[in-house]
């Protein structure tokens, strides 16, 4: 002990807190100011936020804080703000038909961004976020339309789907020729060869005349006499070089015996019809509208 | 724990007539210390050569700063008309008869390298003169001392103060000291703001208090820095911000001019007495009058250091104590170590401005600038760019052809319409499709609005028997209706085929 009362070490020369282990003494070293400064601060912050914002969880709710603060009304509060921000545009959208929407610049570009806001959000998970499709489903791209590519034929297919639960559904149904033993095997060779030979491509000459009069009496009536397709019942052009299911001999052989149909869900009920119309416009606009 | 304490003591004589300060170099390197509160500068105010030129220099500085927003250049009714003008709403940037869009950013990197260089070819030759003279810390710094000056009092005045006690007097002021730096700040962020709206459009508006709440701000940011650099912090951020002091160390050497204490004449030091010889001694009478007038708290006779800024306003100083004493000027002058060396040696002073080093920087610069021009006087007033679709990447079609999406950005920085012509060659397109606009004939003629980017989406078909494997290349090319202007952008066609 020093004479002043405090105890300082003599190796460093700094004042010790007085505890002692096996002789060995803690220095006191206190924390700078400015890092308590700091500390305080934050304890003080801390307080103000619990008493201000919601912050402790009770047993079945939790405490609001003074401002009453929510994030999830921030969001409810955005959303409104942007659908307030925009009901002009969606007014003028509900008013105008298709036609109309494409020859007013202003309107188009509002359309066609929100289209591609929409098809993001509930078509690209089949069709592709750049609409190019897949095995299946159809490529929105191209020139190659089932139910027709008009603005109106889009708008349509949109609103009540394909194969869905709306009483208006567009609805085809190509059989299972093999699966349910409509035609025999044989014969599904022949026609396999048939429909490739209807796209131009090299085929057996003799399974193609065999061929020619099971077509004629299955096929045709959907396909229609050369497989050119009909767009009334959805039956695809089998002349042409896109393939919905592949190109390949086994896709076609397959096809045929299992007669696959995918299902595109009616959005009349979910999209509003300013949206749908957005969708139409937008598909439309992606080089193959007609 | 060190207490800091005002010593007063009766002035001593450096020689008759002249009194030596108590200035200490409290900013030196040996004498500074890590986690030491600043010592207080007190700069004196001086009068000579060199505060004259910077008397000019804040003059012209700040003249150019208040007043270049409200220069007028008429561009006619489609574009502001203020010659200078940073437009970030409408991503243009006027100067005069410069239009500079956001593409062309790099006439912009040129300025800057230019400056850079410019500023290098400077401090090889001179010293720090814009660290001195121009540069805005020192501009604001020199104001602000000069409004303390005019309140409280020249460096004496200035020390007694900040001693006293507080009292009315002393409050009086130091409110008043502050009062007149913060309007000085807010004069300084409310011009700031000027650059990037119309001038006196926004004049009007903060006048009225119905200016956006983003101005606002920005007058309140640079009211804060301004406050705090200039009136503050003053010589601290060139000695421990300012990334420049040490960059300097690469741009200058022993033959770049600086202020030198010329320790050939000045050594030994001491007081000199009226009538005593001057044989056997130095010219410096260590009056200390150099450190009173340092803006930056250095002793310049200790040799060149990075706290040094290069004002010369220790050289004032000095000039003034040696025509007191009737011995001659320039004992601290524009000088450099080299010739302090070379009379130390006998030999004549000379100054060497072409070296290696400042020829380069020179050369440098010529060639900077010469790209510049030429490249401001060929600039096309249309541009084109070109982007693929990538997805889908191509689209195959049902006749077998293959159609490829390009996202094209037709730029017109004329002042008024346009027609452009679009063509693309180096393909055998069966069709060319013009979102908006159907299938078009090459070339299609496309109007652009006055100083616009037209967005458009073109599609190019091509036909089965003109497909090759990979990818095709092609150029698609813009060119006004007189034909003298092209833009080639070269462009892929993927035709998906292996």
């Amino acid at each position: 002990m020093s004479h002043s009362g405090k105890d300082v070490d003599q190796h460093s020369g700094t004042e010790t807190t007085g505890h002692e282990w096996d002789g060995i003494k803690e220095l006191n070293t206190p924390l700078p100011r400015w890092w308590l400064g700091i500390f305080y601060a934050c304890i003080a912050w801390a307080i103000g936020y619990w008493i201000l914002m919601p912050s402790w969880p009770l047993l079945h709710t939790y405490t609001h804080g003074l401002l009453n603060h929510s994030q999830r009304d921030d969001v409810t509060d955005a959303v409104r703000a942007l659908q307030t921000a925009r009901a002009g545009k969606e007014h003028a959208l509900s008013k105008a038909n298709l036609e109309q929407i494409q020859n007013n610049p202003d309107l188009l570009q509002f359309a066609m961004a929100e289209g591609k806001a929409a098809f993001g959000d509930n078509c690209a998970p089949c069709h592709g976020s750049g609409a190019q499709g897949g095995h299946g489903y159809p490529n929105l791209n191209d020139d190659v339309w089932l139910w027709g590519g008009k603005l109106e034929d889009i708008q349509h297919t949109i609103t009540v789907g394909v194969r869905s639960t709306d009483p208006n559904t567009r609805e085809s149904q190509m059989p299972s020729f093999g699966r349910d033993g409509i035609l025999k095997a044989s014969q599904i060779d022949d026609l396999t060869e048939y429909v490739v030979h209807l796209s131009g491509r090299p085929a057996d000459g003799k399974a193609t005349t065999r061929a020619a009069k099971v077509f004629a009496q299955n096929c045709a009536m959907c396909h229609g006499p050369a497989g050119q397709g009909n767009r009334q019942m959805g039956a695809p052009n089998l002349t042409d070089k896109e393939w919905l299911y592949g190109p390949t001999r086994a896709d076609i052989h397959d096809q045929i015996w299992n007669g696959h149909g995918g299902v595109m869900p009616t959005w009349g009920g979910r999209l509003s019809p300013e949206t749908i119309k957005s969708l139409a416009v937008y598909v439309h606009s992606l080089g193959g509208g007609e | 724990m060190t207490v800091h304490t005002v010593v007063t003591r009766t002035p001593v004589e450096a020689a008759h007539g002249v009194e030596t300060s108590d200035a200490e170099a409290s900013n030196s390197a040996s004498r500074r210390k890590f986690y030491k509160s600043r010592v207080p500068i007190y700069p004196k105010m001086m009068h000579g050569t060199f505060r004259r030129i910077k008397w000019i220099v804040m003059a012209v500085t700040l003249g150019i700063y208040y007043l270049a927003p409200w220069i007028r250049w008429d561009r006619g009714p489609s574009a502001p008309s203020q010659a200078i003008l940073v437009d970030f709403a409408h991503e243009r940037f006027y100067f005069f008869f410069l239009e500079i869009w956001p593409q062309e950013v790099y006439y912009i990197t040129g300025l800057l390298i230019m400056s850079a260089v410019a500023l290098f070819l400077v401090t090889s030759l001179f010293g720090r003169l814009w660290c001195g003279y121009a540069c805005p810390q020192t501009v604001w710094t020199d104001l602000f001392i000069f409004v303390e000056n005019l309140i409280e009092g020249d460096r004496s005045a200035r020390i007694r103060l900040a001693a006293a006690p507080w009292s009315a007097g002393k409050v009086v002021k130091r409110v008043s000291k502050h009062t007149v730096w913060l309007v000085i700040a807010v004069a300084t962020g409310g011009a700031w703001v000027f650059y990037f709206v119309d001038a006196p459009t926004l004049a009007r508006e903060l006048l009225t208090g119905t200016a956006s709440i983003a101005v606002y701000a920005a007058i309140a940011g640079f009211t804060f820095t301004t406050y705090s650099l200039g009136g503050l912090m003053r010589e601290q951020v060139c000695t421990f911000m300012c990334p420049w002091p040490r960059i300097q160390g690469a741009m200058t050497d022993r033959e770049a001019l600086s202020v030198t204490y010329r320790v050939d004449r000045g050594e030994p030091r001491g007081p000199h007495k009226k009538g005593s010889p001057w044989e056997g001694r130095g010219h410096c009478i260590d009056c200390r009058q150099c450190i009173a007038a340092c803006p930056m708290g250095i002793d310049i006779r200790d040799g060149l250091q990075l706290e040094c800024i290069n004002c010369g306003l220790c050289i004032d100083a000095c000039d003034d104590v040696m025509t007191k004493i009737d011995l001659p000027r320039g004992l601290i002058a524009y000088d450099n170590d080299a010739n302090v060396t070379r009379r130390l040696r006998g030999e004549k002073p000379r100054f060497r401005f072409v070296r290696p080093r400042t020829v380069l920087y020179a050369v440098v610069l010529a060639v900077v600038g010469c790209v510049m021009v030429y490249s401001l006087a060929t600039r096309r007033s249309l541009d084109l760019d070109v982007l693929r679709d990538r997805n889908p990447n191509f689209v195959s079609l049902s006749g077998g052809a293959v159609r490829n999406g390009y996202t094209l950005k037709l730029m017109n920085r004329f002042d008024r319409p346009r027609e452009l012509y679009l063509d693309v060659t180096g393909i055998k397109a069966k069709a060319v499709n013009v979102i908006g606009v159907g299938d078009v004939h090459l070339p299609v003629k496309l109007a652009v609005e006055a100083d616009k980017v037209r967005a458009l989406r073109v599609l190019i078909t091509v036909a089965p028997e003109n497909l090759r494997s990979g990818n095709q290349h092609m150029l698609f090319s813009l060119s006004n209706a007189a034909q003298t202007e092209h833009r080639m952008v070269s462009a892929v066609f993927v035709s998906g085929r292996s």
